[in-house]
Order: structure tokens, then C-alpha cells, then sequence
């Protein structure tokens, strides 16, 4: 507060505890009681006619509708699943769907999009030319239309009676379907032997990566973790009897059964949703390669070391930083995006939850679990990311 | 910073102001001043709503909001709307009356808080299959892939005939019309089901060009599908209004009363007639509607059975069992006095 003169004629001061109105500390606690006011009561006029609108029209609320039998089928299911199995389940079934094109979808995209951003900076004009195209095109064509196009991409193939297999594997328009070994013990040996092979790669190379600081001696990690990833597994169909009996897909009456199958929705949804975040990703990891101090790369062309070398040692983990952040934004959009799978058929958490709501009239309900659903997906995705984050940034002195 | 202060009072005032509770409020009157009756309807089935290509549209769910409108004395507007839009826009009142071939069951009309009025048109759901698979029965479907619309009766009765049955079957969920019918003329799935009109309906004018003979419909009627327009909970005098209309259409046909000599019917000497045109005043008042209400009804549209001829036969359904009571059918009109 600035002093005022003693002699000079002061204002009536209106005052609040003791101190004046005017003071700026004493508006700011005004102006943020009036905004949480005014928050406060804008969603309490929200709830209260929602409530009493439903309250009105004698609309079913509470949340025991989980509980009762669903009463409708879904396409695809991860978990087993009938019409006899409650709501619940169903809005499950769906979240697993989600889940599944999510993850599969933020991995290939994250590959898809690195080669894209490296091969955006080539010097060759002819890939340079072809990548900035693939970018721009896929960036500024809205997902929906991109999966539509893609599931009549998928509609189009040979039906099921007119498809040729091979090798077992067959594409049509009721999906792709491919040879699976048949259950047996000896595959689930296998599965345990490549589950402790990848944990035997991982210590060998932190042991190797530890050797080498210390003594300068290079291992051949490469070729001793395929060695690995190989024998483990091998070990353990042996063990178990080494099964060689095949679940082919058989063409039926009017479907093909048996072996693998991927929905053409699903495959869809999955194509659409890669090629065009990996348009996104390859922007970013351009970014974040030339944010990386031109000094770099010519210091470490000058010690001799190969391109391939300088952009998996020295370009792509200084880049790391600044690809990370955004990274995470690309990655939630990807799991948003999915909930358009709704328009094409493919069951995900929306379209279950969608038909929830509709079969039992409680719309409040059900977007109150597909947002508080996606909420947590989203902030789970942003932890891990801020996390990984933390993890690679450089330390400054 | 004292206009700021000032602002933000006044913004909480008129916040306030505004909160004033449930948009509690009579829809007849909501109407009437609107001067417009928004009516939902599919949009996309031939025979019940489908815009011809004037954009004008035209089907028989279409005609009973007309012929609504016109005994209330205002226009109409169709809102288009899929199986899954259609209860939350009738619920939150972006619609006053759902006429899209919905079908009456416990749980819309207790549940979802909406009031089914009349039978418009008495239906079953079916299975429609290419002649080419050689399937004659229902029976034979086990392991097919079936098309479906979610949120709808057919999913549910689905499910339920093939659980019944010990089929097994694979859905193939699609929201818009247009897109099952797609999915299932370009072959991704086997079978497609929904009402036995909206069958006949897209076998008629949806199947490729030249092509409706190479799909039938299997003879397998599984499940009752009563078909009426809807409205909200909460006004008594609406759900009134529009039964009644539905009901005055069928009355009409039991006297004769069509379009063309609806006026000259009106100096009728049977009471009955007398009454339902309102030349006998009193039933008009009843409702709170002016007395020529079922009159200006029918001169819009005709009566039940012209509104029936005008949309029906196109899909090669029979009268079947929408046929008068007197005629062999089950509809039937409580009497207008």
C-alpha cells in the first residue's frame, strides 16, 4: 500500500476486516469467491433440472440397471460374454475392444510415425517429396472419413465363398482369419519360455551395458538375445510335448470358422486411426530430431561414426525431450478418436454404452460412465508419459 | 475495477434469475405457441418416412403427424433421427412426438418416462436372407452373421430367439439405416433383420437395381411389434390429443368418411358421424381443440385406410392384420362420444 500524506485529505475508506476495499489483496479474494459463486451455481442449476426433469417425465435413475441382464449380443468379445450377461459386462466388453485398438494402435503408430519423421528429413528429394505428401494428406482428412473409407476398403474383399486361402490365411470381407496353433500344453510352455527369455535379454543387456562402461569390452547383445528369444521358447514346446496340430479356418455354411480372426471393423478402425497419427507423430519426431544443436551431428560425423549410429546414439535421445510432451497429447487423441469406431460397426466402449443407455433410458447414467471411463484412461496414459518424461530429461548443471 | 465488480453482480444476478427449476410447462401449449409440432421420424424407411424427390416427406408414420398437426391447427417439421437418438430427443424435448415405427413395450413406457398412444400399424420382426445360401427356415441360421440396428427391440428379440433356439450367430452392429442396408447387400452379413414392413420396405427400394428377387424373406415371424407414435410423461391432455386423432382416423374408415366427402359427411344424419366431424359439437371441447379437429384431420390426410393405400402397398405388404376389426383385422378404435 502506498503511504498517504498525512496533511492530504483522505477518501472515506469502505473497509472489510479492517482492511480497505480497495486493496488489492481484498479484490482478489472477492473476484474468486464471486467466480467459485458463480461456478457453483451454474452447476447446481445443471444437476437440479436435471433432476427434477427426470423426476418429471418419471425417468428411471439409480445405477442397479448394471446388474441386469443384458438382453443383446456383441459382434466381438475378448471375454466371454452372452445376452444372459449383465449391462456391466457388457460396457466391459466394450472397454476391452477400446483398449485393444488403443494399444495396438498407439504402437504402430509410434513406429510408423518415427520412420515417417526420419524419412521426412532425408536428403533424397524422392522420399522427402512422398512423405511430406503421405503427411499433409493424411493430417487434413477428418479420422471419420479415413475409417469409413478404410471399412469400405475392407467390405470390398472377396466374400467367403469366393475367397482363395493361403497358407491358411484368408482375407475377406468378414475379416482376415489365420492359422493358430491349437491349444495345447506345450504352446503355453512356449508362451512362459518367451515371457523369461525377454526377461533374460533385459538383464543380460543392463550386465553388458555395465561391462561395458567399466571395461570397455563390447558383447554381442544382438545376436545373444535372439539366440535366446529363440531358444527359450523352443525349450518349452519341447517340454510340453512339442504339438503340431493346427486350427485351420474352415469355410462353414455361411461363415469361415476356426483358427484367428480380426473383424474388418477392427482392422478398420485400427488402419484409420495408425495412418493418421502417425501423419501427427512424424511431425513431432521431425521437430524434435532438428531441435537437436547442429553442433551434434557434425562433432559426431567428425569422430568417424556412422549415420545409423548418430541417429540411434546421439540425434534420438536428445530429440526425446522435446517429442515426448506432444507425444502424449497424440496418444490420448488416438484413444479419443476410437469412439468413432461407433459409426462403423466396430464395438467399442461407446457404441455398448450407447446401446445401454438406449435399451434402458438412462442416458445420465451411462455418460456418466463413458466420461469418467475415458477421464481415467486419459489421465493414466498423461501419468505414464509425464513420468517417462521425467525420466529422459537431461539434468542441468 | 468498480465496473468490474458491478459486472460480475449483475452476471450472478441474471444467473439467479434464471434458475427456475424443471422446464415444467404444458407441451400442447408449447406447441400451439410454436405454431410448429416437431415430429420425429426415421427418414430413411420407405412406406413410413422417406423424403421423395421434392424433399417432401412421405410414408405413413409421416402422414399420422400431419394429420396430427392438422387437428391442432399448426405445421409440421420432420426431425430425422436414428433408433439410438430417437428416446433421448423425445426425453430432453427436442421432439414433441416420436411417429418412427417404434415399438410399444414395458420398458419404453415406463423406464424411459414416454407414453405410448396408439397401434398405427400391427407388426412382427423378420429375416430377410439372398435366395443364393438355400435357406429355408429361421431354424437353419445357426452360425450366420446377422445385421442389426442398436437400440432397438430387434436386437433384443435376436438374441433372445437364437438363445431359445441354441443357434450361435455373429452381430454386426451398425447405428444408421443406410449403413446396415449396405453392409448387408454388399455381403458382410448373411442375414438382415428388423420389422417385416421395414424388411419389405428395403428389399423394395434399397436392394441393387434389379436385384429385390434375389433376396426373400423367410417365412418366421418371431416376435409381436405393435408400432404407434410416442410422447413424453407429464402432459395428460397431449397423450390425449394424439390418441385420439390415431383413433378418430380409424373411426373414419369404419364410417366412410375420406378425404373427398369429409365436408359433405359433415351435414351427415348419422350421429356417430355427426359427432366425430363435430357438426354435434362437444367432443372438440373435450380435448381442448377446436371442434373440427378430427375434420381438419381426415382433410389432410384421409382416413386410416387412405393413408394405409397411399404408403403400403408399394412394399408389397398385405392388410393383413391392419385391417379393421369388421374386415378380418384387429384394429379398432374405442368409440368418439
Amino acid at each position: 500500500m502506498t503511504e498517504i500524506p498525512a496533511n492530504s485529505q483522505r477518501p472515506p475508506t469502505r473497509s472489510l476486516g479492517g482492511r480497505s476495499f480497495y486493496d488489492k489483496e481484498v479484490q482478489g479474494v472477492l473476484w474468486q469467491v464471486v467466480t467459485i459463486g458463480v461456478v457453483l451455481g451454474l452447476g447446481y442449476y445443471l444437476y437440479s433440472n436435471m433432476v427434477a426433469n427426470l423426476e418429471l417425465r418419471q425417468i428411471q435413475t439409480g445405477w442397479g440397471f448394471l446388474w441386469r441382464p443384458a438382453s443383446f449380443d456383441i459382434g466381438e468379445s475378448l471375454i466371454p460374454y452372452t445376452s444372459a450377461s449383465p449391462y456391466w459386462k457388457a460396457i466391459l466388453v466394450g472397454l476391452i475392444n477400446t483398449f485393444r485398438v488403443a494399444v495396438v494402435g498407439c504402437i504402430l503408430a509410434t513406429i510408423l510415425g518415427v520412420f515417417v519423421g526420419v524419412a521426412s528429413l532425408s536428403r533424397n528429394f524422392l522420399v522427402s517429396g512422398l512423405t511430406s505428401v503421405y503427411i499433409h494428406s493424411l493430417r487434413n482428412v477428418p479420422v471419420l472419413l479415413q475409417m469409413i473409407f478404410w471399412v469400405a476398403v475392407m467390405h470390398a474383399m472377396p466374400s467367403v465363398r469366393e475367397s482363395k486361402p493361403l497358407f491358411g490365411f484368408v482375407a475377406t470381407q468378414r475379416g482376415l482369419f489365420a492359422p493358430v496353433p491349437a491349444a495345447a500344453f506345450g504352446w503355453t510352455l512356449a508362451l512362459v519360455g518367451l515371457l523369461v527369455a525377454v526377461v533374460a535379454i533385459w538383464i543380460v543387456a543392463r550386465w553388458a551395458n555395465r561391462r561395458q562402461l567399466e571395461t570397455g569390452e563390447i558383447f554381442p547383445v544382438m545376436w545373444t538375445s535372439l539366440g535366446i528369444l529363440v531358444a527359450l521358447p523352443f525349450v518349452g514346446w519341447l517340454i510340453g510335448g512339442a504339438p503340431t496340430e493346427w486350427n485351420v479356418p474352415q469355410l462353414n455354411r455361411f461363415n469361415i470358422r476356426g483358427g484367428m480372426s480380426l473383424s474388418p471393423e477392427f482392422l478398420a478402425v485400427l488402419t484409420g486411426l495408425t495412418l493418421y497419427t502417425s501423419a501427427f507423430i512424424g511431425e513431432i519426431v521431425r521437430a524434435g530430431i532438428l531441435s537437436v544443436p547442429k553442433g551434434q551431428i557434425e562433432a559426431a560425423r567428425a569422430i568417424g561414426l556412422r549415420e545409423s549410429v548418430i541417429m540411434r546414439k546421439i540425434i534420438l535421445p536428445q530429440a526425446l525431450r522435446v517429442i515426448v510432451p506432444p507425444q502424449t497429447s497424440q496418444y490420448l487423441n488416438l484413444t479419443k478418436n476410437s469412439s468413432l469406431a461407433v459409426a462403423i460397426g466396430y464395438p467399442d466402449l461407446v457404441s455398448t454404452a450407447n446401446t445401454t443407455m438406449n435399451q434402458t433410458g438412462q442416458a445420465p447414467e451411462g455418460i456418466v460412465i463413458i466420461m469418467v471411463v475415458y477421464l481415467t484412461i486419459s489421465l493414466t496414459i498423461s501419468l505414464f508419459m509425464n513420468w517417462y518424461n521425467k525420466k529422459i530429461q537431461l539434468v542441468e548443471r | 475495477m468498480k465496473s468490474k465488480l458491478k459486472l460480475a453482480l449483475v452476471a450472478g444476478a441474471i444467473v439467479a434469475s434464471s434458475v427456475s427449476g424443471a422446464m415444467a410447462g404444458k407441451d400442447l401449449d408449447a406447441i400451439k405457441a410454436r405454431g410448429e409440432l416437431l415430429c420425429g421420424v426415421s427418414g430413411t424407411l420407405g412406406g413410413f418416412s422417406l423424403p421423395d424427390s421434392k424433399g417432401v416427406m412421405q410414408g405413413l408414420d409421416a402422414d399420422i403427424c400431419r394429420a396430427i398437426a392438422a387437428a391442432i391447427g399448426t405445421k409440421v417439421k420432420f426431425v430425422p433421427l436414428t433408433a439410438q437418438q430417437r428416446f433421448t430427443a423425445l426425453q430432453s424435448g427436442e421432439v414433441d412426438i416420436l411417429s418412427r415405427n417404434t415399438t410399444w413395450t414395458l420398458t419404453r413406457d415406463t423406464a424411459l418416462g414416454l407414453n405410448f398412444t396408439a397401434v398405427t400399424y400391427y407388426d412382427g420382426q423378420g429375416f430377410m436372407i439372398p435366395k443364393k445360401l438355400g435357406v429355408k427356415s429361421a431354424k437353419e441360421l445357426d452360425g450366420a452373421t446377422v445385421c442389426v440396428q442398436p437400440g432397438t427391440t430387434t436386437e433384443l428379440n435376436l438374441a433372445d430367439y437364437f438363445r431359445a433356439n441354441k443357434m450361435k450367430y455373429t452381430p454386426v452392429v451398425i447405428e444408421g439405416t443406410q449403413e446396415t442396408n449396405a453392409a448387408f447387400f454388399s455381403g458382410r452379413c448373411d442375414v438382415l433383420t428388423t420389422d417385416s414392413s421395414g424388411l419389405a420396405s428395403i428389399r423394395a427400394n434399397d436392394a441393387p437395381k434389379g436385384k429385390s428377387d434375389d433376396y426373400v424373406i423367410l417365412p418366421e415371424i418371431i416376435s409381436k411389434e405393435p408400432l404407434g407414435p410416442v410422447v413424453r410423461h407429464g402432459d395428460d391432455q397431449w397423450l390425449d390429443v394424439v390418441k385420439w386423432v390415431v383413433f378418430a382416423l380409424v373411426e373414419a374408415e369404419e364410417y366412410g368418411v375420406t378425404k373427398e366427402n369429409a365436408d359433405k359427411m359433415a351435414s351427415s344424419t348419422n350421429p356417430g358421424i355427426r359427432r366425430l366431424l363435430g357438426t354435434d359439437p362437444g367432443m372438440g371441447k373435450n380435448l381442448g381443440l377446436d371442434e373440427k379437429w378430427a375434420l381438419n384431420a381426415i382433410k389432410a390426410t384421409g382416413n386410416y385406410g387412405e393413408i394405409w393405400e397411399a404408403n403400403i402397398p408399394p412394399l408389397g405388404l398385405p392388410r393383413g392384420l391392419n385391417a379393421l376389426w369388421s374386415k378380418g383385422g384387429i384394429m379398432y378404435a374405442p368409440p368418439v362420444r
